[in-house]
């Protein structure tokens, strides 16, 4: 997945306070940033955009913070693309930098979003415009589907993978349990299922002052 | 109750419940917005969450304008701010103690763990969203065409396959009355 990381100082990685995070960003320049990949993103394609922008073009971040970044985001509440502006922004400039970030992601896509939400309960009669979005809910299923297989086709040749991803849609869409079950239930024992073992990993167990 | 409050109530549960984001949190939010508390039926859910799908940004961006229709302008940013205020607010402090995390591996285990959850939770976002906009054949037809150019074509943006369902809806079903609420 990702190319080539730089060779880790073992310094660094016992401190990650010591990588450079570019200091006096100007606010404006992280709101037209966000901005722009928040009129530009389309489709969960957001993580490709943000890449391209804050490390490759702005070299806000490394690759390595980066990831960080994206797995705090990934592994908590709300959505990559919200929650990556919100910690980008506060690594930047503090939390004034974290709410321009997340003002700029979500200005362009919120106020069309409402612009049309306007004028669709104005015209829920129309012929039309029912018609047309019949065919757009239509097309949102197969981008779902399709979007939902390319994150979840290298986790199907692993049968505990499998077995979690049925367990949860069977419990989801067919006994109708609230999610916050679900989440209670399989959250836990899947990562118990994962759970570190001893041999694994001794790298990663030298450093865990937090392991339980 | 309030019926503002009580946006900014759903919306904020459901954003502490969206752990893989948007389409994993998509069938509880279908449960509470139309099964529960009957702010929209099954049609206007799928209609909305169409519209979420072509403009620029998070698709879940379509909860302003499940707030619009509740109260009108303070409900759409109610819904807005209770579905991305408290995940922001837990993001924003994790990130901060996050590094304090570095290398334990647990933190190995939680992600192996929630993938496959996450993606279990996306299909079933999926299956809920199909439940309400597979309706006949052409409806299948429409979904497996873009299914094919999303997944077997790399460079497409998805947006304009969304945008393209839309027209072949409108060119086919504008005379048959597809999608017109009960009157």
């Amino acid at each position: 997945m990702n190319p080539s990381p730089p060779p880790v100082p073992a310094a660094a990685a016992e401190a990650p306070a010591a990588y450079a995070v570019p200091r006096g960003v100007p606010l404006w320049d992280i709101f037209v940033t966000f901005l722009f990949i928040g009129a530009i993103s389309f489709g969960g394609g957001v993580v490709a955009y943000l890449r391209a922008s804050l490390v490759l073009k702005k070299g806000w971040l490394d690759e390595e913070h980066f990831l960080s970044a994206l797995e705090i985001s990934q592994a908590l509440p709300g959505l990559n693309a919200t929650n990556m502006s919100i910690i980008v922004g506060d690594r930047l400039r503090g939390v004034a930098g974290a709410i321009i970030a997340f003002a700029g992601m979500t200005l362009p896509g919120g106020s069309m979003v409402l612009a049309l939400g306007v004028a669709y309960a104005a015209n829920a009669h129309n012929p039309y415009v029912n018609a047309a979005l019949v065919g757009v809910g239509a097309a949102a299923v197969g981008m779902l589907s399709a979007v939902t297989l390319q994150i979840g086709h290298k986790q199907l040749n692993q049968v505990l993978n499998v077995a979690i991803i049925a367990a949860t849609v069977l419990m989801v869409s067919f006994l109708h349990i609230s999610l916050i079950w679900v989440l209670l239930t399989v959250g836990p024992v899947a990562v118990f299922l994962f759970r570190p073992r001893k041999g694994d990993g001794e790298a990663a167990a030298g450093k865990s002052g937090e392991a339980s | 109750m309030n019926e503002n409050l009580s946006v900014l109530g759903v919306f904020s549960l459901l954003s502490i419940l969206a752990v893989g984001g948007g389409a994993a949190v998509l069938p509880e939010t279908k449960a509470l917005v139309v099964e529960t508390h009957h702010w929209l039926n099954d049609d206007q859910f799928r209609d909305i969450y169409g519209l979420g799908q072509v403009v620029p940004g998070p698709n879940m961006l379509m909860v302003i304008v499940i707030g619009y229709h509740v109260t009108g302008f303070v409900g759409a940013l109610m819904a807005f701010l209770g579905f991305f205020l408290p995940a922001g607010a837990i993001s924003w402090a994790a990130s901060r103690v996050w590094d304090h995390f570095e290398g334990s591996p647990w933190r190995r285990a939680l992600q192996q763990g929630l993938a496959p959850l996450v993606v279990g939770l996306m299909a079933s976002g999926t299956i809920s969203i199909a439940r309400t906009a597979i309706d006949g054949r052409l409806t299948v037809v429409i979904a497996f065409a873009v299914f094919a150019g999303v997944y077997c074509v790399k460079k497409i943006n998805p947006a304009l396959l969304v945008l393209g369902g839309g027209l072949v809806g409108l060119a086919l079903l504008s005379g048959t009355g597809a999608g017109m609420p009960p009157s």
